[in-house]
Order: C-alpha cells, then structure tokens, then sequence
C-alpha cells in the first residue's frame, strides 16, 4: 500500500508506531508521575495526589540536612569534572597523537569502569579510601566519581581531537609557537566545544550517582543521593518526589546546555 | 614588509645525504642540493617520489634517518620546527578558522612578543603585500580558496622568514587563479629576496615559477637544474617524460662519432641520429627521446634532419596547438604539435605525411634493463 507521497501506510506502520509510543510513554512515565507527586498536598505518596502545594518543596529547601547534601553533591560534582576533564584531555590527547606500544590497553583500562559494575569499582574504592582513613571526605568521593566519569570524557575528546586537523597545530609550530603555546591558542580553542560537553557529562555523572558516595559517604558529610537512599529506607514522605524532582530538573539543564553548545557550534 | 627596509636577504639551503627510512619503506634516499640564498627552488616530482618528505625534514616535521640540513651554514637538525624560523605554507592552507585574518597574520608576531603597535603596522604590510587591505575582520570561513591562500602566505611571511616552504600550495585552485597565483608568488618573492622551497607535482608550474628545479623520483634526485636544462637536456627517459613530454623509439646504436652523436635504427628500420650525454657504442640498446614540438611535418629537404613517413592516425585540436598521432609502422607511433597559425595546413586522418627533426632535438639514453 503506497500513500500518495509514497510512504506506506499499512497497518504494519501504524503497529509500529504504537509500539515506539508505548516505549516512549513507559520512558518517560516515571519521571512525569514523580514530578506531579512532588507537588501533592498529601502527607504520604499517592497518584494522583488529592490536591496541590509546594509544601514538600518548603520542607527539602528548608531542612538544614538537605540543603547540605546539595552543596556536597555539588562539591563532588564539581571537583569531579575538574579531575575528569584535565585528565581526559591529556590521556585523549596521548592516545590520539601518540605512537606508543600498549596505546589499546590503555585505552581499554580508561574505559573499564564502564564495564566493571559499579558496585565492584565501589567496594574496591572503599577498601582502598578505608586505609587511607580518608573515608566521609568529599575528596574521595570526587576521586570515585572521577573513576566513573573518565570513560565518558575519554570517549568524548578522543572523537573531537579525531575530527581535528593536525596541520593547524603543525602551522602554528611553523609560525613559531611553542607547543604549549599551540595548543593553548589553536587546539584547545578548536576542540573547546567538546571539552565543554565532556565537563558537562562528568558533571552529571557524579551528580546522581549513588553507589560510590554511598560506600565513601560519612555521616555528616551525604550527597544527595545518598541522604534519598538513607530516608527511603527510615521514611516514605512525598520530600523524595521533591528531591527527585530537583535532580530530574538539574539533569535536564545541563543536558540542555550540552545541546545548545552542540547545535551553535555546528552552525 | 613594504620594501626591502630591514629585510634580510634569503638563506642558503644545503642538504647533504638526507635519508628518511619510514620502517623498511626509504622515502627519501641521499639526497643532497644547494638551494642558493634568494632563489626560488622547486622538488618537482611524482607522489611518492619523497619530494614532500623532504621538505618536511627541512621544515622540522619529519627528523631525518641520517644526513644534515644546513641554512646559512648553521646545521638545523636538531632543531624543532618553532626554533627554526621558516615560513611555511600547507596544501590545506592550515588558516586557524577561529581567528580572523588579522589575528591570523598577526599570530607569529604574537608568539614573538612583538609589540602591539608593531604588529598592527606589519599586519597591515603584509595583508596590502598579498593585496587583501580591507579583509582584517573576516573570518577564513567568509574567504574563498584563493584568499585563504594568501592569508597563509602573509602569516608565513610577515615574521620575515629568510627561507619559506611550500607544499603544493596552489593545488586545490582552479587553473585561471593558479594561474594569477603563480606571478603573485613570484611577484613577492622577487620584492622580498626570500629563499623559497617550493613542492609541486605540477611540471609546468615547476617550468614557469623556478630558477632551479630538483626532479625526485623513488625518493632521489634524478636531476637538478634549470627549467631550460630540465627540459633541452634531460639527463634521463624519466625527466624526458616528466618534465614536458617526449616521443620515445626503441633502437639500436648503429654508428658513433666522437662529438657524442649516433646513429640508431629504430625498430622499424628508420634511421635516425641523436645525440647522448654519455659515449655510446656500436650494437647499444638505446631509447631516442624527441618532443612533440620538435617535430614539422613536410619541412623543406635539409639532408640534416631526422626524417619518416607516416600516416595521420589521430586529430587533438587544443586551440593555440593542434597534436597529430602519426603511425610510422613497425618504427611506432609519435606526437606531433603543430602551432596553429593561418599558414599552417590542418592534416585530416589518413594523410600521408613526411616529418622531419633536427639531431639535436633527439637525446639518446643508453636502456636500463628494467627502464623503457
């Protein structure tokens, strides 16, 4: 059956169709229905919610405990992307100027964290931080984050530096600038936009992740997730849906800003 | 850059048994040649005929196997590219997109910690000497091919390098701008007295553009000369071949006098003398070389000349110049160029047709076994 501008339209398009919709809707149903939650009046989770407020919102912003956790899930997202980003970028910029033995397994080392399940790259990051007795510290959980996020970075600036001309650089060693002084003004500048989102995704890798903090975390010193995990497991109120939700809308701004980057360095 | 003011005259360039083995690939092999200070020096040459390679040695981007790299005497090879203050002009243009044609030209000097007002000042000498004043603000993505070009070579010049190196840099052009680039080259090297090492596969660009010219081939030099020399007296079948272009007959050397003349039968059985750089002798496998050019069809009766009877076999009119395929039997079939002038008569396919050339248009190479 061909339509008049010679697509098909059968009833095999439309099951398609439904199907992809339903994926969509199961997606992205759970992220809607914590979001209306988020904004019950009622004193427990329940969907639909009775009537609407922004009473859980009061009690997440106005609890001393919580607004702590955000400015530690920022801290440790924060010196992630620094350690992620600035290591990515020189292993990146060996693994594809370089000529050395090994080159693959290096690469395959980088990524390895995206293999190894979480949990296993948690419990040995605990045992390691437990006899440096820096366990509770924000510093290690950065650095635990920085494990998980240099695959991400790796994958990203490689791809950037491959579609990058060798010859600018060469050109600008010609003209007489350092190396240093080359890569400063010509390749970082170029490949800025990839650096960028690469920092971006190392962001949002730490910021809600919750094995690593949950091994690494001390009692005052809780990430977000961590203090989600903990009063999940005391208490069901609706301050969860609320929490979720910030975290939802945090995700949602940064991956935003990665795209618009994307899109005006394409123009 | 305006005049000569401050400019330092170009550098000698001497190379001496360059060698770069790629693992067990030789892409350059011995090569040795004096560039001479202020002249423009062209590595004509086939891909893979290591003309790029050396090149790069010279500019500092590819180390040498072995061999020394001198400018002005003073040996450069252990140095890096920034310490070595050439200019240097890519194929690709290698403009830095992100900056504008100013900030482009302005980059060198920058590196340099020239000051500011300087820097505005040269900037300004450089784009009026490639004749693109007007142009400081747009980016290279707003220029066309031609006008990347010259941005290149102003931010290549405006440090007032003594020697400058070019890869290719007119390849990606269309031909009327090539064309126009070429006297534009010329035009500033000549107003600068600059050295230039120019890299090019293009044997007519090499032709026009040179003083000397260096003809690689399998990573050594086959010849290095004037483009005159290049092409009215080739030193082998290959430069007969690359440089312009030649008719080639297979034949043997019949009788030899002392002034470097012979006679050879060419397959075939027409006779024809010629002369060799080298002393030839009798029952010598040779290959006699004759350009196009060279050769008239119906010239008047001079005993002197190189004659054979042929039939037209083929019309190519290109314009200023008509070639003729001429079938001469067993002997082969040669290409002839004729000017197109109101007095020449235009020959028709199936004529038959007596040409005639001069021995000193027939150079003669003794035949490798494995060379044409």
């Amino acid at each position: 059956m061909i339509g008049a501008e010679g697509q098909r339209t059968g009833p095999g398009t439309i099951g398609v169709v439904a199907i992809a919709a339903a994926v969509l809707v199961f997606l992205a149903a759970p992220v809607a229905i914590i979001v209306i939650v988020s904004f019950s009046g009622a004193d427990y989770l329940t969907f639909p919610p009775p009537r609407l407020s922004l009473r859980w919102y009061e009690r997440f912003f106005g609890t001393p405990e919580w607004r702590q956790s955000i400015v530690v899930s920022v801290q440790v997202a924060s010196l992630t992307m620094v350690f992620a980003t600035v290591l990515g970028l020189a292993a990146s910029l060996a693994l594809v100027r370089g000529r050395f033995r090994g080159k693959g397994a290096i690469y395959a080392m980088l990524l390895s964290p995206m293999i190894v399940p979480t949990i296993i790259t948690a419990i040995g990051l605990y045992f390691f931080f437990v006899k440096l007795k820096a366990t509770g510290s924000i510093l290690a959980m950065a650095v635990g984050h920085t494990v998980l996020a240099l695959p991400v970075v790796v994958i990203i600036i490689t791809a950037t530096l491959q579609g990058f001309d060798l010859r600018l650089e060469l050109a600008a060693l010609s003209l007489g600038a350092s190396r240093l002084v080359a890569l400063r003004r010509v390749t970082l500048p170029l490949i800025a936009p990839g650096v960028v989102s690469a920092a971006l995704f190392a962001f949002l890798t730490s910021f809600d992740e919750l094995l690593i903090p949950l091994f690494l975390a001390g009692v005052e010193v809780q990430t977000l997730t961590v203090r989600v995990w903990n009063s999940l497991l005391l208490e069901v109120d609706p301050t969860i849906a609320a929490v979720s939700s910030f975290l939802i809308a945090v995700t949602c701004a940064v991956l935003g800003a990665s795209a618009l980057l994307r899109r005006r360095t394409d123009v | 850059m305006a005049a000569p003011e401050g400019v330092r005259a170009g550098a000698e360039v001497r190379l001496q048994g360059l060698t770069k083995l790629f693992g067990p690939v030789v892409a350059v092999s011995d090569v040795s040649m004096t560039v001479p200070a202020g002249s423009f020096f062209t590595l004509l040459g086939p891909s893979g005929s290591g003309k790029t390679t050396t090149l790069m040695m010279v500019a500092g981007f590819v180390h040498p196997s072995r061999g020394a790299i001198a400018i002005d005497g003073i040996d450069v090879a252990a140095l890096p590219p920034q310490k070595r203050d050439l200019g240097m002009v890519f194929q690709s243009y290698a403009v830095f997109p992100h900056l504008t044609v100013s900030e482009n030209i302005a980059f060198p000097l920058e590196v340099r910690k020239v000051s500011a007002a300087e820097i505005r000042r040269r900037v300004g000498e450089a784009l009026e000497l490639v004749r693109l004043t007007g142009y400081e603000r747009r980016l290279p993505r707003q220029l066309s091919g031609g006008e990347q070009q010259r941005v290149a070579l102003a931010r290549a010049l405006v440090f007032r390098p003594r020697v400058l190196l070019m890869d290719e840099p007119l390849g990606a052009l269309d031909k009327k701008l090539r064309a126009h680039m070429q006297l534009e080259l010329k035009r500033i090297q000549r107003h600068l007295h600059v050295t230039v090492i120019y890299v090019t596969h293009d044997q007519e660009e090499a032709l026009t553009m040179s003083d000397r010219v260096a003809v690689m081939r399998g990573g050594q030099t086959e010849q290095v000369g004037t483009p005159a020399e290049l092409y009215e007296s080739p030193v082998s079948p290959f430069v007969a071949d690359f440089v312009g272009e030649s008719n080639f007959l297979d034949g043997v050397v019949i009788s030899t006098s002392p002034d470097g003349r012979a006679v050879v039968r060419a397959e075939g059985g027409l006779e024809l003398r010629g002369t060799s750089r080298e002393p030839l002798h009798v029952g010598q496998r040779v290959v006699a070389a004759v350009r196009p050019e060279k050769i008239v069809p119906q010239d008047a009766r001079a005993s002197e000349l190189n004659r054979g009877k042929g039939v037209v076999d083929q019309i190519v009119y290109a314009g200023d110049a008509t070639r003729y395929s001429v079938a001469l039997g067993a002997t082969g079939t040669l290409t002839v160029k004729v000017q197109n002038r109101l007095a020449s008569r235009q020959l028709a396919t199936g004529d038959l047709v007596e040409l005639a050339w001069d021995p000193g248009d027939t150079r003669l190479f003794a035949r490798a076994s494995d060379e044409r």
